[in-house]
């Protein structure tokens, strides 16, 4: 049996002015489940994320969170939905204790369980030592935190976070990364991000959207087994080409340059047979990498195929 | 939930020194007039005791002092309700409103009852100087209620017109500026009814002001409530109707 879907996405479009911002957008998101949304700067993933979100109308189609229309009883349909947009909804003169006070209660929290909230928020997001600090007074990876923290209070079904690692540094950033992993334990995630590899490492299904239009969607494990799979090796005496090509398995070696090459196989990995291989021959093997085809070879694909003119600078940027 | 975004709304203002300072500035301005004021009463009085029918003190030191109190709030306003929904647009915070399950309406109507709550200490705090004459002498308490009522009344009205421009646009400046027009305007329409020979009662009847001044002589009408309370909820609901609006957009 499989789980009813969370969030579900009907034929949605939004126009602005005639412009159209995304087409015809469909999707679902189940119970648990991270969804990585991505897509070139002005794709239309912050538009989608405002209208699931309430804070936008759709110009047609339909968003039902939990089977609540957004449109027709968005009281529920909110309850259950947690969002941090690309700029954190913070109050820099009130203390985070304070500001997590007024969301919770902005999200109808019972009195009673108030306090009980914050402090699991708090934990959650690491803000434990700063209950007492200003909000303005924090750098730019606490605030982020913080709008996570009022994301996940009223711990909702659905938890929607624009762009949540944008300005921070690596390290915030994997902390970040590692919270919403834990995040997608108990509550399903919705992640727009341009960043590829953040994709890989926290979702489980991946959705690329570009001009409005939804151009590839799969699950993360299906993206990593469709790929041809590949070895990279160095060696400082090489020897013919088609004596690589002997090694067990391998069906097609390119020369990278007079010491590295790349070589295909079916199956299982040859990499130990290359090992053996090398020591008999003294090819003397000082690098052996496992490709891993990545989201980004993709991503810069697909989105340089739809077209090649404008997109391919967008897909450089997105591409880190 | 109205009353939680309207005790964020108090708490902000009076986070800022922003509302301490105009409480203080009303507050000298005021004590100075109504000190001027007394004075006068003083050198009126023998008059005042050849005549039949004497006004009393109310109406020659208290009802004076809120009609000025009156223009002066009208310029101070602006200042208060210019942040109130534009601060929220600029600083991205209205986005965590809307996203939570609340309705526009509960949104407006919370950031109508912070500001309803400043003018309730402000008007409060000014009542202070008449209530001290009750040292000395007799007050008409009826007079002195239905000023009050009027002064609420008036600064609330004043208040939802700040709070609708305030939605129109992120920047603080121009929602003071427009504010302040739109008070101005009604203030001057007061004047241009008076001027006029005939039809003076219509023109003049659109000015709060107007309303303000026959409750100062302790006129307390049902239809002066009224039109006060008619004001507010139109320009509540002009403000409901341009955040929903926004969405569309």
């Amino acid at each position: 049996m499989s789980l009813p879907a969370v969030v579900q996405v009907e034929n949605l479009s939004r126009f602005y002015q005639n412009q159209p911002a995304i087409k015809n957008l469909s999707f679902s998101l189940n119970a648990g489940e991270v969804l990585g949304f991505l897509g070139p700067n002005g794709a239309g993933k912050s538009t989608t994320m405002q209208i699931l979100t309430g804070n936008l109308a759709p110009s047609e189609g339909q968003v039902t969170i939990n089977g609540f229309d957004i449109i027709e009883s968005p009281r529920e349909a909110k309850r259950q939905m947690g969002y941090l947009p690309e700029h954190p909804p913070i109050y820099r003169e009130a203390s985070v204790d304070e500001y997590l006070k007024y969301c919770a209660q902005l999200r109808r929290i019972n009195k009673q369980s108030v306090s009980k909230a914050i402090d699991e928020s708090k934990q959650q997001c690491g803000l434990t030592d700063v209950g007492q600090r200003l909000i303005g007074n924090l750098s730019k990876g606490y605030q982020q935190r913080i709008g996570i923290a009022q994301a996940i209070i009223h711990n909702p079904l659905v938890v929607v976070l624009d762009e949540p690692t944008v300005g921070l540094d690596p390290i915030q950033m994997r902390d970040i990364r590692r919270l919403i992993k834990t995040l997608g334990r108990d509550h399903s995630v919705i992640l727009s991000t341009h960043i590829l590899s953040e994709v890989q490492a926290t979702c489980d299904r991946v959705q690329i959207i570009q001009k409005g239009e939804l151009i590839y969607h799969s699950s993360i494990e299906a993206l990593n087994l469709s790929q041809v799979p590949s070895v990279t090796i160095g060696l400082n005496h090489p020897p013919a080409i088609e004596q690589l090509k002997q090694i067990d398995r391998v069906t097609h070696v390119d020369a990278i340059d007079s010491h590295h090459f790349k070589l295909f196989f079916n199956g299982e990995s040859p990499a130990q047979a290359i090992v053996q291989q090398s020591v008999q021959q003294q090819w003397e093997l000082f690098e052996l990498i496992p490709d891993q085809r990545s989201l980004e070879d993709l991503f810069i694909e697909l989105t340089q195929d739809e077209n090649s003119g404008g997109a391919s600078v967008d897909a450089e940027e997105a591409g880190v | 939930m109205i009353l939680t975004i309207a005790k964020r709304e108090i708490s902000t203002l009076f986070l800022s020194p922003l509302a301490w300072i105009i409480l203080a500035v009303v507050q000298v301005l005021l004590g100075y007039m109504f000190l001027a004021q007394i004075d006068n009463f003083f050198l009126l009085q023998p008059q005042l005791l050849q005549l039949e029918n004497v006004p009393g003190v109310t109406d020659i030191v208290i009802a004076p002092l809120f009609s000025l109190a009156a223009i002066i709030l009208l310029m101070i306003m602006p200042l208060i309700t210019m942040r109130s929904i534009a601060e929220e647009k600029r600083n991205k915070t209205l986005t965590l409103l809307i996203s939570s399950p609340i309705s526009m309406t509960e949104i407006v109507l919370g950031k109508f009852l912070g500001l309803f709550f400043f003018v309730f200490i402000l008007v409060s705090l000014l009542m202070l100087m008449p209530l001290s004459l009750f040292i000395g002498t007799a007050i008409d308490v009826g007079k002195l209620l239905s000023i009050y009522i009027s002064m609420l009344l008036l600064l609330s009205s004043f208040a939802a017109i700040g709070l609708y421009l305030s939605s129109l646009t992120e920047n603080q400046t121009i929602a003071a500026v427009g504010t302040f027009g739109a008070l101005l305007m009604l203030w001057l329409i007061d004047w241009i009814g008076e001027a006029l020979p005939n039809n003076q009662s219509v023109v003049s009847y659109l000015s709060p002001l107007q309303h303000h001044q026959s409750m100062l002589e302790g006129l307390f009408d049902t239809a002066d409530v009224a039109y006060y309370l008619i004001f507010i909820t139109v320009f509540l609901v002009l403000t409901i109707r341009q955040l929903d609006r926004e969405r569309l957009l």
